[in-house]
């Protein structure tokens, strides 16, 4: 388990992150998702002793990054946001590099090696110079260098930026796969890479932490009213006003006649679901309804509500 | 241990698998060469001294070009957040960065062991004892210096700055030697046993003191924990 605790990191007069807590369990998948400039590299970093704290610290079960900085480090398989390798080398010299510094060499280094160049679908490349790489296969490299001590912790920083949607949606299996026997923290900054893929979603947001929960919990804790758009035909703007007359809690926001039919938008509460009543009304009062539209709230929405200038610090 | 001999080796590939590396052991090897022959055939004077004498001047601009890259490239090209974040410590990622600085100042002093073969080969009188308090006193200078080498690299993410503070470095400690007549008595004593000059003649008249080894070793040790402190110091910024 990890858990970050109090964690503050400026850089100079930068306060990239304002303290922020949250714990990663085993064997799950963690998406950390922010803007662009929100403080989620950086935490990542100070997680893989790249940088130290200003203030606060990160445990890894009973270790922690300022005393255990070496023991953390030999349990954690690191994919830095910018991914960067030593391009002098060969495919395989470099996994060779780092297998030695994770102590891995002889037979168990053959194994290892044979395995992540299988999962990461390196088999083409492998003595290549790793300048010649195209930027899918230097991620997978990159990957592969992250995952060849089969580490129990893997923090990934944007490991799906920049690469075609194909190479995503492969890069995504690997980790789901991987997913399943470690745990992963995957930062993102866009949220459809990683909806999918992810456990449970901590939102950063200039420094701190605006949410944190499953995808469901998050929907839940901020789904607010739903919008509903209908049209109607053969309604007078007279009789349409029985919609907001006649239906409880519900507010109707607009009503527009389009080419003789009425377009209304409507918004309700998720708990009085007003549809059947809208049906029955529209019956009785002999209108055609041609569309009844409810827009469900996206991840996105929320995403983008809580990460949206000055939302958090507002 | 292991850590530094396998940054260490990666390093010394990195060398050599580029134009780097035999750049500099043409150029180094041709102007010992030409130092070492034009006494050998004008003067008719079968020693190293003119090579012993050249190689200081050579190195004051060598050492810094071979090491000005050890940690600033990491820097500049970010690798250093790949080397930083694998289970190495600081001190074995320097030092394994130093001593394949050193190696490939070695390796172009080895070149060189050319010209005392012909001197075995043709020469007379051969003072076999100089020869070798010479090479003895080159190796401790270009250990001294790549330590300088190294610290410059580690304060800057740019080659060429690093070049310079190495270079500016190594010269403070080489003319020290020759300034001491400008500073007060009581203070001369002092910069002389600093400047690196009064231990490397000393050794090269033949005399191995441990005072003149420890002067080595202990600048080493000072410049290495100096680049230690520098690398951990990053993290904190």
């Amino acid at each position: 388990m990890i858990r970050i605790e109090g964690l503050v990191k400026h850089y100079g007069d930068v306060k990239a992150v304002r303290g922020i807590n949250f714990e990663v369990n085993d064997g799950e998948i963690l998406g950390f998702l922010g803007a662009n400039g929100a403080g989620k590299s950086t935490t990542l970093k100070i997680m893989t002793s790249f940088l130290s704290p200003t203030a606060g610290n990160v445990y890894v079960n009973d270790l922690n990054i300022l005393d255990h900085s070496l023991e953390i480090r030999k349990q954690i398989g690191y994919l830095p946001e910018l991914n960067p390798l030593y391009t002098d080398m060969r495919v395989y010299d470099l996994l060779e590099f780092v297998a030695k510094i994770r102590g891995i060499t002889g037979k168990s280094f053959k194994q290892a090696m044979a395995k992540v160049v299988e999962q990461c679908g390196l088999e083409g490349v492998v003595h290549k110079q790793v300048s010649a790489l195209s930027k899918g296969y230097k991620q997978r490299l990159g990957l592969a260098t992250a995952i060849i001590h089969d580490p129990k912790i893997l923090i990934l920083d944007e490991p799906v930026t920049g690469l075609d949607p194909n190479q995503i949606v492969e890069i995504r299996e690997l980790i789901k796969e991987l997913g399943r026997e470690k745990m992963v923290i995957i930062s993102s900054h866009i949220l459809q890479e990683i909806e999918v893929t992810v456990d449970r979603i901590v939102i950063i947001h200039d420094g701190s932490i605006v949410a944190d929960g499953t995808r469901d919990e998050l929907m839940a804790g901020f789904l607010g009213k739903t919008q509903l758009t209908l049209e109607i035909k053969n309604a007078s703007e007279v009789s349409l006003g029985k919609l907001s007359s006649e239906i409880e809690d519900v507010s109707v926001v607009r009503i527009e006649p389009v080419h003789g039919n009425h377009f209304v938008v409507m918004e309700y509460d998720k708990h009085h679901d007003p549809r059947e009543t809208i049906f029955n009304l529209a019956k009785s009062e002999n209108w055609v309804l041609l569309e009844m539209n409810p827009k469900k709230t996206q991840l996105e929405d929320i995403f983008r509500k809580l990460t949206l200038k000055g939302g958090a610090h507002a | 241990m292991r850590n530094i001999k396998t940054v260490y080796l990666r390093e010394l590939k990195f060398f050599f698998n580029s134009p780097m590396a035999y750049i500099f052991l043409v150029i180094f090897s041709l102007i010992n060469g030409y130092f070492f022959t034009n006494t050998f055939f004008l003067i008719n004077q079968s020693d190293l001294r003119s090579l012993f004498s050249i190689v200081p001047l050579v190195f004051l601009f060598f050492v810094p070009a071979v090491t000005m890259g050890l940690i600033a490239w990491e820097k500049n090209s970010g690798t250093i957040e790949l080397i930083s974040t694998l289970p190495v410590k600081d001190t074995e990622f320097v030092v394994g960065k130093y001593l394949s600085g050193l190696t490939l100042i070695l390796v172009g002093m080895a070149f060189s062991l050319v010209h005392f073969t012909t001197l075995l080969v043709v020469g007379t009188n051969i003072d076999v004892g100089a020869v070798i308090c010479g090479y003895f006193g080159i190796v401790l200078l270009g250990a001294f210096y790549s330590a300088i080498g190294t610290f410059a690299s580690s304060v800057t993410d740019n080659q060429v700055v690093a070049f310079i503070i190495g270079i500016t470095v190594v010269i403070v400690f080489f003319l020290l030697d020759k300034v001491l007549i400008f500073v007060p008595a009581g203070f001369s004593g002092i910069l002389q046993y600093i400047s690196v000059e009064y231990h490397l003649s000393n050794i090269s008249r033949g005399v191995i003191d441990s005072r003149n080894i420890i002067y080595f070793g202990s600048m080493i040790w000072l410049f290495l924990s100096l680049t230690t402190r520098v690398v951990e110091i990053r993290k904190w910024r």
